[in-house]
């Protein structure tokens, strides 16, 4: 009884206003405490409630209480592989009017928003969350080590000229291929790269066509393969994730690595000069950023998208108070302030020229973002995105097991399956 | 109630229909209206729920397109049957079980002698092998998770053929190993305890005589100890065994399925809760149910068929 008294008392405010809850994944948390109290307003407050860890946890904890139809779950941050499978069960509020115009015309390239991020976003020509930050991965890389194995970096550079220059030269290629779903943004990136897809005609649902099985798969496993046997293959591949890599960087002896990671990583090597195990200045210095290594030599990369967008719960109470904060939680000053703040890159080119501008970040590294997230390859967008994840998990872990020969074929058949429901997952 | 209700049913119409005495009508209704409330609230908590289950698994269902709801028949039963990771699974299970329920009956079967001889500390050595049972399950799994981590756990140190770098949760047959011996800490105990009961009632006067007839301390075990304990240790496996093969927790905090690690219990979560799929996790629970059953029923068998040998031989 005091329990349903407490959960009940604490729908409202000490002032009797209502709250409004919003669900977040704990990246920045300070900054999103900072704009839960900026964006309240006389009608409501903003409070702010954490979501487990990992993406995959965030993703059933926000479903169970959605599914459930939830009316305290009003805002909350979303993975963008999540949206499609939302809207499509109806758990999101849509956005309506001038954002939503905004955000369609961004996904052609013609608005405020970062064409990648605006596509997140959209599911069957419906705006159904609001793009918070943008996230997106480069090639880091030591450029002495670069420079010493000859490769010109201000080229596009290959995944093979990549694994090979590390190779020659004692380094290592930092990847994420622990089973886990940046192990599929690999895969999706070197897939799309070579001009193909996992999936295509995501809207048919489980009808969705399989791609997979195609010269573009076939090229993503060559590559894959070409790591697991190099000497360029960290020892923990198999697990290997964003973490694990991120010490071979600046490591005690040996040349350093090559490694396609989120933004993050400038911001971590730079709070870490002169610590223990950090960098040094002078390898600090060192660190160089290119785009996105290509599948296919001649054809441009597709770096992966990923970041957070806001949605708002289609059960709430207060639907229009909540689109109203989302608004103001997404604006342009709080992605700034995220930015500036934890290193998340905004997902608004106003944002983005805001971020150039205030000199914390090297110009070029900005417009690197910027371009990476604007000309990126999202995941496949469906309803089903779990599941097509999942498949592709199961039959390409381990990278020491892919086979260009048999994995794209495999993993085809096996999605195919458990997407018409004849396999178990 | 029936020494009451015997005289006025009386000897003499014995071959008909029993005539039941207004009274005793009275008394069945009273009992059948004492005991409504708990019949109720049992069907509301347990049939409702399974009756839910075995109709939900006729769909093609998921939360996430819950439009496309479509009634499948048995097709769900077919695909988990004819399917080869459930087989798999089932298999790992039953490997847990029988490995985990033979070492906890060994080990429990010690503990309990130690708990019922011993003469000095009683109390500190009988709380002291119960502790493991009152730790909760998921933090017994952390701990071991720890102990067998090659980067702080002391596992790999203290065992002289394994190396330091071993990862004990990089493949299925080390990190089956790792899951069972968390399992087996945590429930020997409740094994112990069950076992206990059992050694309690073997009579003193018993063993006592089979000492005075000469029969050495091993005779004594297997021919007087374990025979007149056959019913508690049929209780203790029974309850082990079925618990057993529901093993999740350890699984879940340990290697999270990874590795082929995954228990048939383990299957049916990521059906229903991670992926949504109310119908094929409906189908894989009411699967997991009838083998559970099938497991109760085995272990009865086997076990009636020994006590009716023991009864013969007496």
């Amino acid at each position: 009884m005091a329990v349903l008294a407490a959960t009940t008392l604490s729908a409202c405010g000490d002032s009797g206003k209502p709250v409004l809850n919003w669900y977040v994944n704990p990246d920045g948390v300070a900054t999103f405490e900072k704009y839960a109290k900026a964006c309240s307003t006389g009608d409501y407050d903003i409070s702010v409630q954490l979501l487990p860890s990992s993406a995959t946890d965030q993703r059933t904890q926000l479903a169970r209480r959605l599914a459930a139809k939830d009316s305290s779950t009003d805002l909350m941050n979303l993975d963008p592989v999540f949206v499609a499978e939302f809207a499509n069960a109806g758990w999101l509020e849509p956005v309506e009017g001038d954002l939503a115009d905004s955000i369609s015309a961004s996904v052609e390239g013609d608005g405020d928003y970062l064409s990648g991020a605006a596509d997140t976003v959209t599911w069957n020509d419906k705006v159904y969350a609001i793009p918070l930050w943008a996230n997106t991965q480069v090639l880091w890389y030591r450029k002495s080590l670069a420079q010493a194995a000859g490769l010109d970096m201000t080229q596009p550079v290959t995944w093979k000229q990549v694994i090979d220059a590390a190779s020659s030269q004692g380094g290592t290629v930092g990847v994420q291929a622990n089973k886990y779903e940046a192990y599929v943004v690999w895969i999706n990136a070197l897939i799309q790269g070579a001009g193909g897809d996992i999936v295509s005609d995501t809207e048919a649902g489980r009808d969705a066509k399989v791609d997979v099985d195609s010269e573009a798969g076939r090229d993503a496993a060559t590559i894959i393969q070409q790591l697991a046997d190099s000497k360029a293959a960290q020892p923990d591949l198999s697990v290997s994730n964003e973490g694990t890599s991120l010490g071979q960087m600046f490591p005690a002896s040996g040349p350093g690595e090559f490694m396609v990671n989120w933004t993050f990583v400038y911001k971590n090597y730079e709070g870490l000069i002169g610590q223990a195990g950090g960098p040094t200045k002078e390898q600090f210095a060192d660190l160089g950023w290119a785009r996105y290594p290509a599948t296919v030599e001649g054809e441009a990369s597709k770096p992966p998208v990923g970041g957070i967008d806001i949605g708002v719960g289609a059960y709430t109470k207060h639907g229009d108070w909540a689109m109203e904060a989302a608004r103001c939680i997404t604006s342009e000053k709080a992605q700034v302030d995220l930015a500036l703040n934890d290193g998340l890159m905004p997902s608004t080119n106003a944002a983005y020229d805001q971020v150039a501008a205030s000199g914390k970040f090297p110009k070029d590294l900005i417009e690197l973002f910027r371009t990476s997230v604007d000309e990126g390859g999202p995941r496949p967008k469906s309803a089903f995105y779990a599941m097509i994840s999942g498949a592709i998990q199961a039959k390409w872990h381990s990278p020491t097991s892919v086979d260009p020969g048999s994995t794209p074929e495999d993993s085809a058949k096996y999605l195919k399956d458990v997407l018409e429901g004849k396999s178990l997952l | 109630m029936t020494t009451v209700t015997a005289p006025a049913t009386g000897g003499h119409r014995r071959a008909d229909k029993p005539e039941v005495s207004d009274r005793a009508r009275a008394e069945t209704r009273l009992g059948q209206r004492l005991v409504a409330p708990a019949v109720i609230l049992m069907l509301i908590v347990t049939a409702f729920p399974m009756l839910r289950a075995i109709y939900l698994s006729t769909f093609d269902y998921a939360l996430t397109a819950p439009d496309d709801r479509n009634f499948i028949g048995v097709r769900n039963y077919v695909t988990a049957l004819t399917d080869p990771l459930f087989w798999q699974t089932t298999g790992v299970t039953v490997l847990y079980m029988v490995i985990t329920v033979a070492i906890e009956l060994v080990i429990g079967f010690i503990f309990a002698m130690v708990m019922h001889r011993v003469i000095f500390a009683r109390g500190v050595i009988r709380t002291s092998i119960l502790v493991p049972y009152g730790i909760i399950t998921v933090v017994s799994g952390f701990a071991w998770q720890f102990a067998f981590s090659y980067q702080n756990g002391f596992i790999n140190g203290w065992l002289p053929f394994v190396g330091d770098d071993f990862n004990w949760f990089g493949q299925t047959g080390s990190g089956i190993v790792a899951i069972m011996v968390s399992e087996i800490w945590k429930t020997t105990p409740f094994m112990s305890l069950l076992l206990l009961a059992g050694l309690a009632q073997v009579s003193e006067d018993m063993i006592e005589a089979a000492k005075v007839d000469g029969a050495t301390w091993t005779q004594r075990l297997t021919k007087v100890i374990l025979p007149n304990m056959r019913a508690a240790i049929m209780v203790a496996v029974l309850f082990r065994a079925l618990d057993a093969y529901r093993i999740f927790d350890n699984i879940f905090v340990m290697t999270a399925g990874a590795v082929k690690t995954e228990s048939i219990s383990f299957l049916t979560y990521r059906q229903t809760i991670e992926q949504f799929q109310l119908g094929m996790g409906s189908a894989l629970s009411v699967l997991l149910f009838l083998s559970v059953l099938l497991v109760a029923f085995l272990i009865v068998k086997l076990f009636r068929v020994d006590l009716a040998q023991a009864r013969q031989e007496s």
